[in-house]
Parts: structure tokens; C-alpha cells; sequence
């Protein structure tokens, strides 16, 4: 909340850059969110680095008072990758939509996520590509109609979530971006976690997709559209809490009446079980923005931080061969003399 | 310090002395060759001989067993005086079975001396080889000294008495080829005992069969009057110095250690497993005490990322690879061109297109470094004539890139990655400071511009997270430079066409004054020469043999290398003009010579070579004969 006695406000996250998404993008929402989510967060400007890939969602570091890199296609997990290996006390948050991550930087985010790399990933999930112009996405419907799929996309989506659990993420998490006030507390729960976390927030693109959550996120269907998770409750929805969660017999959950199977029935969420089951069954529960669909944080393990464990490393090496000598190093071997 | 006694084991009576040995170790994948030609170097270079090694193996881990395909070998050329190369006319080989002596057969002279297993020479391993009669029966190699050893059975005598298994004592063959080598070159012996010893101390058995088959080898030398006498390559008269023996890239390992050092900055490296590059990332892994963060990454591309995200972060980033790998890694490295962020990327050269040879040596990524990226995107390449420069050619190139925060290109090859020769160890005082300073405070009234040149350098600042003030974002779409009001500079996006005019001409200019900044054409000439032969990379060598030919016939002809390529050292097109007729020697198809062309207008004659070994001391000698005029 402040630095040296002095209370930062979003302003000083703001930078002169005038923002140039198109009127009504989502995109705005989520800026703003962020903005007014910092200042809470005790962390200096100068500490954090925003690193994207390309994409409309990768324009975001240039609205920031923050060290930013607006880098590569794709690549923005490995680059923010080298910058907290280098330097472990920096805030790094990755900045990008579902073609720079899933689709072209699919690999780079599978493996941040694996090595728990101290990034803090937020995935603008729009289920398409906008800058290029509206052509389908790796999270796009099958059967989608669009400019590269004139008859239909043949390609089965993924599912962001279940593709960071499988990539054994220790915080995985989704938001959207109708409620800043639940966007706002998923990035705090995303900057308090140790390690890699990955949030999914569905991104309303209004010029190529619009609509694409609607039948999530209209305000008359989301009550009982949208389940929000809480740690230790069981999981119920509905403007009377009359819909809940429950596991079948085998194991894979679905959605139930309380009346029907009473409360006993319901499945307790538990975000910090080590085990990733549960919280890939919670991923699975919806296909799509057609079905009752969970927000908030679905998994919080702690696991060592890649980072750290490298200047855990490092420290043991100088602690037992003691600095390094490089006259020593470059004479290592059989030496002779001439002369 | 390991200090190595040179006096030879035994007196010196009736033994020859000669000038030079060039040996070929052959065998087969599994045999070992590469290890005991190791051992041979090391036991030569520590003896005080100049020496240069060329490693040789198939690109499979286990190619099929007895093949000519699966032939591996190591040649050692050791003298007593500055050697450059591996050697064109080898004296000795050592063939462990018929596939070594039928792939190697065409490089020996009539009058050489050949020493083969024996015992690998049954009718099974003459099919293997692929041979319709068996060359020891037929008198096809009546014009050589043929020594037939039964190494395999002698080395399963000697081991018999430690309980070895025969298939096992099999495997110790090689060190009886090497025992037998020490003694007809006189090395000491004692070195050699001792690296089993500690190669091999948790491996009780196998140590013991190694240590009875070497000394089996040598005892044979001794008793079996084969040979009539041993020989003796004294130690060279090198350069007054402490001397090690390096392959190239354990020097590049060391040569971005040592500018980490000297710029006082962390060294963060990523890469990703390739054939020859792998060793750099082994070796700098080795070294986290010098506060050495290595990285392997998911794939080149992530590698190099990498290495920007900790150039933005105030590290030294560097990767390497080789051919495809590069190719992989334009993106990232036209990312550091347009961010203007130091950065080093090491491509240890190898035969391409494609995978083409990955154990083979080849030089044809110049116009890569030079041009292999969408727009205009220079940057600086230092290229490395030998295994021990390549220590300095990493250091030149950490230097350039961080004085002039831009991506420089460092080229080896798979010939200098593994080859070996004595390496005079550099005085580490005599290193210069390459430290460059972090911006710390606004450079333009209470503004900070990322993109506000230095008039001289036209490096931009460089200033790094955690650093209060200095908040900014760079990125890959054009930025807004200095305009010719002497506004902007803010790093900005910007699509105006002046601007990007400017920009493309700028960062252009920034690696063009590179030339002020480095020394001038390595050049050695003398009066009445009208032929120059210029090279870069590791022809250097080849070339340096072939000159010395030509001068040692009282003929006039000069040299000149290049160490760096982009941009050219200032002086060049002047050399270059005062000759007559200018030889490009490369294994590639004429790429530098392409580029002298278009860059002086030179009628540069190429000759080229792309066999995945270097050229011979002959081959030159004769192509710039040829030049001259003069009938070899």
C-alpha cells in the first residue's frame, strides 16, 4: 500500500501512453483491474516487469509505469523466464492471449509452468485471433466459422485450465471480465502465490467474438451459469444456491440439484490439495461457455521456485569450492612451462 | 597445477629423432579411439610438443558395429616446432579393424606405416567392412610398413591372471594400442598410469585390465623387435609460457567466464542439446561458484529469449547452437537487434543444410550471421581462427556487444569445438575492464529516454529493472528514435516513415563504426608477394601451412584473416587492393569471397571445400601454386 510513507495510487502504474484497443474491448476492463490492483500489492514500479508476446492482449506492458518487454510471438514465458532467473527479487508478470499462449508459445508456457518459474501469467482468453483479424483460435468451438474457416474448424480446443494442470502449474486460477472485483482478488491471490501461477480470464473480443461468454455472462444467466469457487465450502450455485457439484461414481464430477442429493453430497473444494485430480476433474466440468462453468482459484500448491533453487545452487558451489578463481579455472589440468 | 616430468622413461640411446608424427587412431565407434587419442595429445602436449588434433566420428551413438560407416578416429599430429594444422600426410596408422584401414587408406603415403589388429581380420569382419578380399593376404599394401599386431588376443592374455571376462578385456584393446604408441614415441609413460588410476578408481576390474593392456602395448614395443628402433619428437620451442592443452569449446566456456569477469556483470546462459555446441552449456554448468546461471531450455527459441530476458535484466545473456539451431533463434535475435539489448549467440558451425553432418566440420553459416534475418537487421561477427582463440574471440565478442548493446555472432566450428593444440594461459591482469555503466538517473531533464543515443557509440542506455525512475517499455515494433529536431527518443511505438527510415539507417551506422573500434587486417606480407590468401574461421590454420610451403620453395605470397566479419576491419579494402590476385580458401561455396566482392569490387578468386574435414596443407599449397602461375 505504500513506499516509504508514501500511498501509490493506480496513477503512478499508469504510463503516457494513450491505449488503443478498440472501443469496448475487454481488454479495458482487465487494464483497469490491474492498475487498481497494484497499488494494494506493496510493490515498487521499479520492482515489476511486464513481458507479453504479440497479440492485442501483448500491447498491455506499454500501458504500464513498469519495466516492460513487448517481445515475441509466443515467447514471452522463456524471455520473462530469463529475466527472473537473473534477477529472483523482480515481480514478473506474462502478459498474453490464447493464440500467443496456447498456440505459438504453447511449449514455452508448458514449461514455465513445469520448472515453477516465479511468473505471474495472465491468459486473455477470447477464443480468437484479433489482431490478424479474426481468424479461429486453439480455444475456439469446434466448428467455428471464421476467415480460415470458411466451412468450419475442424480443431477439437483446448481447455486452458486442464492444459496448466496437466502442466503441473501450482496456482491455476480463472476470472472474466465483467467483475473487476473478482478479477481484482484473483490477481491478488496470483501475486501472493510462490511460484508459477496461470489465470484464464474469458476476454469479451466485441469486433470478431463478440458475445463468446454471453451465455455465461449475461447478467440474467450468470448467477446460475458461473460457480464460484471458495476453499473448504462445498461447491454450490444458483441465485438460491440450489444447484451444486458433485463427483459420479467415477470420480468425474457433474452438476446436481442440493434437493435432490442433500448437501452431504457435495464435493468440498480444496484448492491446496497436492494432487492434481481434483482440481483437473473441477477443469473438465464445462467444455464451454454453454455449460455452468467455475471461476476463481481451482489449484494453490506450494512447490520449489525454479529461481531460487538456482541461486540455492550457486550458493552451495561458492560455498564449498569457494569463489570462483579464474586464473585457478584456465589452469585446471596438466599445465607445463615453457621458457 | 599438474607438473608433468618430460624426461622420457627410458635413456635415449638408438632412438631417431624426428621432426613431426601426424597419426591417425582408427577403429571402430566402440573402441575407444577417441579416448586414447585424447590421452596421446594430453601425454604430447604436457611432453611440451606443439600439436593439433582432429577428432572424427560418425553422427550416430552406436553406429552399426565393424562398418566403414561406423569408423571412428582421432589424428594427433605432434612436432617439435609451430604447427597449425591437423597434418595432410600422416606417418603412422593405427587401424583397429578392417573398416579403419580401408577408411583411412587413401590418406597415407607409399613408405608410411601402418599398424593393424590383427585378430580383426577374420572373414566376418572383412563383410562387415564391406571388402571382397582381405588387404593384409592380397599384397595390396606391399608399399607400406605393415605391422599385423594381435592386440585383441595379447590384451586378453594379459588381463587373464585379474579374473576379467575375454569379451570384457576385449574392450581394453585400446590402451594397448596406446601402450605400444608410447613406446615407439618415447612418451612418459607415468601420466598415463596415473589417469587410469583415477578414471577408473570406482571400476576396480576395468581399471586393472586397462593398466595391464597399456602396459602390455608398450612391453610388446619393447620385446617384440617389430620395430627396429623408437622414435622421438622433442618438445617445440613455443613462446615463453605456462601451456595447457584446450579444445575450442572449453576456450569459448572460459573466454565468456572470463568477460563476465571483466564487465563484472552475472553470465546467464541458455541452450538447448546440440551436436557440436552441447559441450559449451556442460561446461559453463560446471561453474556456478563463479556465479555461472546455465539453463537448459524446452527449445532454441525459449534458449534464446532467454538470454534477452536476462540482457533487459542487466546480465550478460548468452546461447549457443549450431546450424538449425540458429536458424531457430533469428527471431529472437532480430528482437535484440531492434531492442538494441547486448547479447551473445555462439553458432559452432557444422555441416548443414538441414542436419546434414552434425559430427562434421563446415564453415558455410557466414551469410546466416550475416543476413539470415527478415528486415534490416546487422549485427557484428567475430569469427575464431583456432581452439584456443576461440577464448578470445568470446571475450571480443561479450565486448563489442555490450559497448554497443547489440547481438553479436560468434561462428566456430565443429573442427575447433573439438580440436586441440597448446594454449599459451593469458595473463588475466592483461584483460581489459569491458564494464559498461547502467543508466541510474534521467538523461533528459526529468525524463528518461531509452532510446537517447551516445553520440559516439550510437549505443543507447542501458538501464535495468529495480532501477527507480527508469521505468520504460521496449518492444519489436519500430520505436521512436531521436528525430533531426533533436526530438523523441522515448522508445515509443512509432509507425512514421522518417522515423523508421532513421532507425533502419541508425542501427546500421551503430555497427558499421564498429570498424574504429577494432584493430586493423591480420596481415603478413612481404616485398614482391602478389598473390593474398584470405580466410576467416578456422582455415586459418590451413592457410598459415600452405603460405609456408609456398615461402619455404623461396616463393613470395602473403596472408591474411579475419577475425572480424561484420564489420570489416577499416583497412581491408586497402590490403586487399594492393594485390594482384586474391585467394579465398573456405569450406563453403565462396561466401566471405562473395561478400569482398560485393563490398570492394575485387575479382576474389574462391576455392572452396566441403568434405566436413578441413583442407590439407597440400591442397592449399597447390591451389595457390596454381594462382601463382607456377606448376606444382
Amino acid at each position: 500500500m505504500s513506499e516509504q510513507g508514501v500511498t501509490l495510487t493506480r496513477k503512478d502504474f499508469e504510463s503516457d501512453q494513450e491505449v488503443r484497443w478498440c472501443p469496448g474491448c475487454g481488454d479495458y476492463g482487465i487494464l483497469a483491474a490491474v492498475q487498481f490492483v497494484l497499488p494494494e500489492l506493496d510493490v515498487k514500479p521499479e520492482e515489476m516487469v511486464f513481458v507479453s508476446g504479440i497479440g492485442c492482449a501483448a500491447r498491455l506492458p506499454y500501458y504500464m509505469n513498469t519495466y516492460g518487454v513487448h517481445g515475441i510471438h509466443g515467447r514471452a514465458p522463456a524471455l520473462a523466464t530469463g529475466v527472473a532467473l537473473t534477477r529472483p527479487d523482480l515481480h514478473v508478470w506474462v502478459i498474453g492471449g490464447d493464440g500467443d499462449m496456447l498456440s505459438i508459445g504453447g511449449n514455452h508456457l508448458i514449461h514455465a509452468l513445469r520448472r515453477n518459474v516465479n511468473l505471474k501469467i495472465i491468459m486473455f482468453n477470447n477464443q480468437i485471433y484479433g489482431l490478424t483479424k479474426g481468424q479461429y483460435s486453439p480455444t475456439s468451438e469446434l466448428g467455428k466459422v471464421t476467415k480460415s474457416t470458411p466451412f468450419g474448424s475442424l480443431d477439437y480446443p483446448f481447455n486452458p485450465l486442464s492444459v496448466a494442470i496437466g502442466a503441473e502449474a501450482s496456482f491455476v486460477a480463472r476470472t472474466h471480465d465483467m467483475d473487476r472485483k473478482h478479477m481484482m482478488e484473483t490477481f491478488r491471490r496470483m501475486h501472493r502465490h510462490p511460484g508459477a501461477a496461470f489465470v484464464e480470464v474469458f476476454q469479451n473480443c466485441n469486433v470478431f467474438n463478440d458475445g463468446a461468454f454471453a451465455g455465461l455472462l449475461k447478467k440474467d444467466v450468470r448467477e446460475n451459469m458461473v460457480i464460484d469457487l471458495v476453499h473448504g465450502a462445498p461447491i454450490r450455485f444458483g441465485s438460491e444456491g440450489q444447484h451444486g457439484v458433485a463427483l459420479n461414481e467415477f470420480g468425474e464430477p457433474h452438476v446436481v440439484e442440493v434437493a435432490d442429493v442433500g448437501e452431504s453430497a457435495l464435493l468440498v473444494h480444496d484448492e491446496h490439495r497436492h494432487d492434481p485430480t481434483l482440481a483437473f476433474a473441477l477443469s473438465r466440468l464445462s467444455n464451454g461457455p454453454h455449460m455452468p462453468t467455475p471461476i476463481g482459484v481451482f489449484r494453490d500448491v506450494e512447490r520449489p521456485i525454479y529461481e531460487v533453487e538456482v541461486q540455492r545452487q550457486l550458493a552451495a558451489a561458492s560455498e564449498k569450492s569457494g569463489p570462483g578463481d579464474l586464473a585457478k579455472l584456465i589452469a585446471s589440468g596438466a599445465t607445463w612451462t615453457v621458457g | 597445477m599438474v607438473t608433468i616430468d618430460t624426461t622420457p622413461e627410458r635413456p635415449l640411446e638408438g632412438v631417431e629423432t624426428l621432426d613431426r608424427v601426424d597419426i591417425p587412431f582408427a577403429g571402430d565407434s566402440g573402441d575407444g579411439m577417441q579416448l586414447v587419442g585424447d590421452r596421446f595429445t594430453e601425454l604430447s602436449a604436457a611432453f611440451g610438443n606443439d600439436l593439433a588434433t582432429l577428432p572424427n566420428y560418425p553422427a550416430e551413438i552406436r553406429a552399426p558395429a565393424g562398418t566403414q560407416a561406423g569408423v571412428s578416429s582421432f589424428q594427433v599430429h605432434i612436432s617439435d616446432h609451430d604447427i597449425v594444422t591437423p597434418g595432410d600426410a600422416p606417418n603412422v596408422l593405427i587401424a583397429m579393424n578392417p573398416a579403419a584401414l580401408a577408411a583411412n587408406l587413401s590418406d597415407m603415403v607409399p613408405g608410411m606405416t601402418l599398424i593393424v589388429n590383427g585378430d580383426s581380420f577374420t572373414q566376418r569382419d572383412l563383410d562387415k567392412a564391406g571388402l571382397t578380399a582381405n588387404p593384409l593376404e592380397d599384397n595390396s599394401l606391399d608399399a607400406f610398413n605393415l605391422y599385423v599386431v594381435p592386440m585383441t588376443s595379447i590384451t586378453v592374455e594379459a588381463t587373464k591372471e585379474l579374473g576379467v571376462k575375454p569379451r570384457d578385456a576385449e574392450r581394453s584393446k585400446n590402451f594397448f594400442a596406446l601402450g605400444l604408441l608410447c613406446w615407439m614415441y618415447t612418451r612418459p609413460v607415468a601420466p598415463v598410469i596415473e589417469w587410469i588410476e583415477t578414471r577408473f578408481k570406482s571400476k576396480e576390474q576395468v581399471l586393472a585390465a586397462n593398466l595391464a593392456a597399456f602396459k602390455a602395448g608398450r612391453n610388446f614395443g619393447e620385446t617384440a623387435e617389430l620395430f627396429d628402433h623408437p622414435y622421438e619428437v622433442r618438445p617445440a620451442s613455443l613462446e615463453p609460457g605456462n601451456y595447457r592443452n584446450i579444445v575450442g569449446n572449453l576456450a569459448t566456456a572460459y573466454g565468456l567466464i572470463a568477460a563476465a569477469q571483466q564487465a563484472e556483470l552475472p553470465l546467464v546462459f541458455a541452450g538447448y542439446p546440440i551436436t557440436p555446441a552441447s559441450d559449451i552449456l556442460h561446461e559453463l554448468s560446471k561453474h556456478k561458484n563463479f556465479g555461472v546461471k546455465t539453463l537448459q531450455a524446452e527449445d532454441e527459441i525459449a534458449a534464446a529469449s532467454m538470454a534477452i530476458g536476462a540482457a533487459f535484466t542487466g546480465a550478460l545473456g548468452v546461447t549457443a547452437s549450431s546450424g538449425p539451431g540458429i536458424d531457430l533463434k533469428s527471431e529472437a535475435v532480430s528482437l535484440a537487434v531492434s531492442l538494441e539489448l547486448p547479447m551473445v549467440i555462439i553458432d559452432v558451425q557444422r555441416g548443414g543444410p538441414s542436419t546434414g553432418l552434425p559430427t562434421k566440420t563446415e564453415q558455410a553459416d557466414l551469410m546466416l550471421a550475416m543476413y539470415g534475418r527478415h528486415g534490416e537487421c546487422p549485427l557484428p561477427i567475430v569469427a575464431a581462427k583456432s581452439p584456443s582463440h576461440c577464448f578470445d574471440a568470446a571475450f571480443e565478442a561479450t565486448r563489442i556487444a555490450l559497448k554497443y548493446r547489440t547481438p553479436v555472432m560468434l561462428l566456430t566450428d565443429g573442427y575447433l569445438a573439438n580440436g586441440a593444440e597448446p594454449w599459451r594461459l593469458p595473463d588475466l591482469d592483461s584483460l581489459p575492464s569491458i564494464k559498461v555503466p547502467f543508466a541510474t538517473e534521467p538523461n533528459s531533464g526529468d525524463t528518461f529516454l531509452p532510446y537517447l543515443r551516445d553520440p559516439e557509440t550510437l549505443a543507447r542506455p542501458w538501464a535495468i529493472p529495480g532501477t527507480p525512475g527508469l521505468m520504460h517499455r521496449v518492444g519489436g515494433i519500430e520505436k521512436e528514435g531521436i528525430g533531426l529536431d533533436g526530438e523523441g527518443g522515448t522508445g515509443n511505438i512509432s509507425y512514421g516513415p522518417l522515423n523508421h527510415d532513421r532507425m533502419v539507417r541508425l542501427r546500421a551506422e551503430k555497427v558499421a563504426r564498429i570498424a574504429r573500434d577494432i584493430p586493423g587486417v591480420e596481415h603478413d606480407t612481404e616485398d614482391g608477394a602478389d598473390v593474398l590468401v584470405i580466410g576467416w574461421g578456422s582455415t586459418w590454420g590451413q592457410v598459415q601451412a600452405g603460405i609456408r610451403r609456398i615461402r619455404a620453395r623461396g616463393l613470395k605470397v602473403a596472408s591474411a584473416h579475419l577475425v572480424h566479419l561484420n564489420p570489416f576491419p577499416a583497412d581491408l579494402g586497402e590490403v586487399l587492393g594492393r594485390y594482384r590476385k586474391v585467394l579465398v580458401p573456405e569450406m563453403n561455396l565462396g561466401q566471405l569471397s562473395r561478400l569482398l566482392r560485393a563490398e570492394f569490387l575485387v575479382d576474389a578468386v574462391s576455392f572452396t571445400k566441403m568434405q566436413g574435414v578441413p583442407f590439407r596443407a597440400a591442397e592449399m599449397e597447390a591451389k595457390i601454386l596454381e594462382l601463382m602461375g607456377e606448376s606444382a
